[in-house]
């Protein structure tokens, strides 16, 4: 085990791969809030004009897959979806087990990867949600009964978005290291390795997964590591 | 192959997205008669669809900013009549009351069945102003300053055309187009004026606000906008 200085940094997010986070952030709680002022009807009556508010309801919602098609040029991106689609033995252990956030000795004891278990799962649930919202938005145009059909879907669809972008939210905020990891793409190592102790052993493995694939051993010291 | 598979974990995330994409097309699919069925089981409209229209609740299409009521409201009566006059929500509830009990049909598909609606049936208010034979049509302001609506002399006689003043047995709230609003039982949503000011007979149908952007003027719910919703 190497004790290095825990306040040195690691490299967590490259610049491509925070825009395509702070894009879709800013997409989605614009489709949000639009949401609440087209369709709850205390905010209806409040905001009005809603031939302001339904056009930027529509683009936004166009927009939504745009930062994640252009984030695929990035080698960084590509390696993050990755990660978040591939589910290890220890994702399971960290869905069920109650000691998924214990630390022993400054070390996650779950081998957590680049991104936790509820982090794919977020991440997938968002990419699948935004593809419904999408398709049965754009249905909004057709005829009955496609129309009913995919009013449905979009309303009840919206209230599990609105539910699972609250606990994203409630998840990062309450964590700043893992607010700054997005903000400034860099976390310090002690950060690292009670979050996600196999990534911090090695950072930049492929996939960005550390012991996602159960090869912990793999150590690669690049030149990403910084000291502050 | 199912050795690197092991390696690199099972594609959990991508079956989740083709499951949710899955389920969407199933939802639209079986949607419209699903949302019938939790409709019905939220029948009558009450606390909670106003604040969650998908339990069958209304939906506000709002189209102008805050909407506030004017401090003595009256609805006027003018235009080609022999005796204009306006109304105070109070007098209009001390008229004689119609009270219709329908579903209210929007032309974007949702359905709230069963809106009991009370008020001065609008044949009667006519008669009071002494309509001039030149008048044809009546036309409709909201106090918005916006929408308006159009009815054709004959629509404007039938007694389920009500200046309604009460909804569910209760005053018409503001959100609801309260205190004062019109309700055409036989046409979609749109007809129905919220937030009444002033009833003018003119000469001929002026296209309101909606009808203005694409949408029919004689609006009968199931013969018109290219829908064959059953009637109201």
């Amino acid at each position: 085990m190497h004790r290095l200085d825990g306040r040195a940094l690691l490299v967590r997010f490259t610049l491509a791969e925070r825009w395509v986070h702070h894009l879709t952030a800013l997409l989605m709680l614009a489709c949000l809030a639009t949401a609440f002022m087209l369709y709850i009807p205390a905010f209806a009556t409040t905001a009005g004009h809603r031939e302001i508010i339904k056009p930027v309801h529509i683009y936004c919602g166009l927009l939504l897959p745009v930062p994640t098609l252009l984030g695929l040029v990035s080698r960084a991106f590509r390696r993050d979806l990755g990660a978040l689609n591939r589910f290890g033995p220890h994702d399971a252990r960290w869905l069920r087990s109650g000691r998924r956030r214990a630390v022993v000795d400054g070390r996650g004891v779950v081998p957590v990867g680049k991104f936790n278990a509820g982090q794919k799962l977020n991440a997938a649930f968002t990419a699948g949600a935004a593809l419904v919202m999408f398709g049965t938005g754009a249905m909004l145009t057709w005829p009955d009964p496609w129309r009913t059909g995919a009013t449905f879907v979009h309303d009840w669809l919206f209230l599990a978005i609105v539910v699972v972008t609250l606990g994203h939210l409630w998840e990062a905020l309450r964590d700043p290291g893992a607010l700054r990891g997005m903000a400034t793409g860099r976390v310090t190592r002690s950060w690292a390795a009670r979050h996600h102790a196999a990534w911090s052993d090695a950072p930049d493995a492929p996939g960005g997964s550390g012991a996602d694939g159960g090869s912990g051993g793999r150590r690669v010291r690049g030149g990403r590591r910084r000291t502050s | 192959m199912k050795g690197m598979d092991e390696e690199r974990g099972a594609p959990v995330g991508r079956r989740i997205v083709l499951g949710m994409l899955g389920l969407g097309a199933a939802g639209v699919a079986v949607g419209s008669s699903l949302q019938r069925g939790v409709t019905r089981a939220f029948s009558p409209v009450n606390g909670i669809g106003d604040v969650l229209p998908a339990v069958g609740g209304f939906r506000f299409y709002s189209v102008v900013g805050t909407v506030r009521t004017p401090r003595d409201l009256r609805v006027q009566v003018d235009g080609l009549v022999g005796r204009p006059r306006g109304y105070s929500p109070a007098e209009l509830a001390a008229m004689p009351q119609t009270r219709v009990r329908r579903d209210f049909q929007c032309v974007t598909g949702w359905r709230v069945p069963h809106v009991e609606w009370s008020g001065v049936a609008l044949p009667d208010l006519l008669d009071a102003a002494d309509v001039s034979p030149r008048a044809r049509a009546v036309r409709f302001h909201s106090f918005d300053g916006t929408y308006t609506e159009s009815l054709t002399l004959d629509q404007a006689r039938r007694r389920d055309v009500l200046v309604a003043t009460a909804m569910q047995g209760k005053p018409v709230s503001h959100d609801h187009g309260g205190p004062v609003r019109l309700f055409v039982a036989p046409m979609y949503g749109y007809k129905s004026l919220k937030w009444l000011g002033r009833i003018e007979l003119t000469e001929t149908v002026h296209p309101g606000y909606w009808e203005n952007l694409g949408y029919d003027v004689d609006a009968w719910v199931g013969r018109s906008n290219g829908r064959d919703d059953a009637p109201t």
